[in-house]
């Protein structure tokens, strides 16, 4: 018969902190929501439209008429043969994926075979000197990708620096063709994406105890079995996550293919925008987009998995 | 002393043969082409070979150009709307996701607000150039606003860690010492918080602002025709013969981001 219980006005402690609680949440949603919203309409919501636009038909001039088709995913792989309609494999798509996975793969290999000594050195510098060293790694990581492009092109053209020197020094007598080769990207990519395997990279070598490594020596390790069974396998997830984190950009690459490679070599971000440009099948375009969007999205969730979640943001 | 130095030196634990000189190297690398880019947007000659003596006739021709000027103010205008909105919003948002007990649908938040760095950026491109290409027919509208948007959309992540980082290391003393002493929660704010978290506010701006300058991918997929940012112009110029002028717009853009970088680095060391 008490009020006390169902009375509006008299509520436990426990409702009292439920209630603030519920509130606070709001009130952080609210506070957060215009952030979401612009990333929502303005970076997320529009990739669902890619995903619509990629099962609709081709227009004559570009865009898409409203028609179901599956011709889009179709085209990813197979085409049909201009003069008899049988059915083949799309072979300029399929050279097109696997210098994409080959390139970014020799990306990978490249920048860690400058990269892990260079984060290793930075790691081994006294204290004071480090930021500096790291800060030098970085800048260029945070300069104009376009910019840094141009510094290799200008490097590496039939008039560049590098053919300059060689014919000074008599090495050749003909400037060596390396611009619009796929020899031009990997070597782009690699000197752009370097910072990426750097860093994290040197976030694990920094945790490193050297401790170990010198009781490694004092049981009769020598240098190269050292490095193989002590420093090494310590290491190691910094070199998945650095592995990872260049891979999925050069897979990506656009602008460093565009520039170094000219019209002929090809990489995948090329050949989507080509679909929107000269090749006029938007819906293959989209198609191509989902593809690459879904292999990133596994290659990072695989790095999310290693590297152990959001706390290990290396920036 | 040069005697403790000898004996130091034949082992080291921390010492790898080789390791240090391909570090060198690296570096080296690294800097040399970057260098050699800006050396020669001082030479006098068109060769990008051959040098000819110093000059800034580069740097005078480019000023002097007027689709260099509009595509300058342009990318100059738009990276300072996009980075102010961004870092606006970047940091309501990092007020909601820290330091409290994390909220049902934080994680969910965070994954959202970091999405754009997932993502391709010519996937992102694609998507907005098929967005704005529907409201387009729909509404007729030509201008910069889609520019600015889709900007303000990939700058939040960059403008939203730094800011968060800095708020992860604040606690909550003083903020609740100033409720006790009978502040309203916006005085506490204003008067606290903001303060405290300024130096993340900027170097989160910074970040956002340099993000937006150098885009080229996304810029070149959602510009109507005749909104040419500075490096959209650029990538326009590599296709028809190089002269030294791009080398010099280069430069500019390279000090430009050194400058904001060298201050974000700044004002994040001196976190504590």
């Amino acid at each position: 018969m008490t009020t006390a219980s169902s009375s509006p006005t008299r509520l436990t402690a426990e409702e009292v902190e439920e209630l603030a609680r519920k509130k606070d949440t709001k009130n952080r949603w609210l506070l957060a929501s215009p952030a979401l919203i612009i990333i929502t309409l303005f970076a997320a919501g529009p990739l669902l439209i890619v995903v619509l636009y990629s099962f609709l038909t081709a227009g004559d001039y570009g865009n898409v008429k409203w028609i179901f088709s599956t011709k889009g995913w179709f085209s990813v792989f197979l085409q049909y043969d201009i003069f008899d309609d049988t059915l083949q494999i799309a072979d300029a798509h399929l050279s097109i994926f696997w210098r994409s996975i080959k390139l970014s793969l020799l990306t990978t290999v490249l920048t860690a075979a400058f990269g892990i000594p260079t984060a290793y050195f930075i790691a081994t510098r006294p204290l004071s000197q480090r930021n500096l060293w790291l800060f030098l790694i970085t800048v260029p990581f945070w300069t104009n990708l376009l910019v840094r492009t141009i510094a290799v092109m200008e490097l590496i053209r039939g008039e560049g620096v590098i053919n300059n020197v060689l014919l000074w020094a008599n090495v050749i007598d003909q400037p060596i063709q390396m611009m619009f080769t796929d020899f031009a990207i990997a070597f782009g990519m690699t000197y752009v994406y370097l910072p990426l395997m750097v860093l994290p990279v040197y976030a694990s070598i920094e945790k490193l105890d050297f401790r170990l490594v010198e009781a490694s020596y004092d049981l009769y390790a020598n240098r190269w079995k050292c490095f193989r069974r002590v420093i090494l396998p310590l290491v190691k997830p910094g070199m998945i996550a650095g592995s990872i984190l260049v891979f999925v950009p050069s897979l990506g690459a656009y602008i460093t293919p565009r520039v170094l490679g000219g019209g002929k070599n090809l990489m995948f971000g090329n050949l989507i925008e080509l679909q929107f440009g000269q090749g006029r099948n938007w819906p293959l375009g989209a198609a191509l987009s989902i593809s690459l969007m879904v292999l990133v999205m596994v290659a990072l969730l695989y790095y999310v998995k290693v590297s152990g979640g959001d706390d290990n943001e290396h920036r | 002393m040069s005697i403790a130095k000898l004996l130091q030196r034949p082992f080291s634990v921390k010492r790898i043969p080789g390791f240090a000189s391909i570090a060198i190297f690296t570096f080296f690398a690294l800097y040399a082409p970057v260098i050699i880019l800006v050396v020669y947007s001082f030479n006098q000659g068109t060769s990008l070979a051959i040098w000819e003596g110093f000059s800034l006739v580069w740097y005078q021709q480019a000023l002097q150009n007027e689709a260099v000027q509009s595509a300058g103010l342009r990318s100059l205008f738009l990276a300072s709307v996009a980075a102010t909105i961004a870092t606006t919003v970047a940091t309501m948002a990092a007020l909601a996701t820290t330091r409290k007990k994390p909220f049902k649908g934080q994680t969910a938040v965070y994954t959202l607000i970091n999405q754009p760095l997932m993502v391709p950026e010519i996937v992102t491109a694609v998507a907005l150039l098929i967005f704005f290409a529907i409201i387009k027919v729909a509404t007729g509208y030509q201008g910069m606003g889609y520019l600015i948007v889709a900007h303000t959309a990939f700058c939040i992540p960059f403008a939203y860690l730094p800011i968060r980082a800095r708020l992860q290391g604040m606690d909550l003393s003083l903020e609740r010492a100033a409720a006790d002493l009978y502040a309203t929660p916006w005085m506490t704010f204003k008067r606290i918080t903001l303060p405290l978290m300024a130096p993340g506010i900027m170097a989160g701006f910074m970040l956002a602002f340099v993000i937006s300058l150098d885009d080229v991918v996304i810029s070149e997929f959602v510009k109507t025709p005749g909104q040419e940012t500075l490096p959209t112009y650029m990538l326009g110029q590599l296709r028809r013969v190089v002269t030294p002028e791009v080398n010099a717009i280069s430069s500019v853009l390279l000090a430009i981001s050194i400058v904001f970088v060298a201050l974000f680095f700044f004002l994040n060391s001196r976190r504590n």
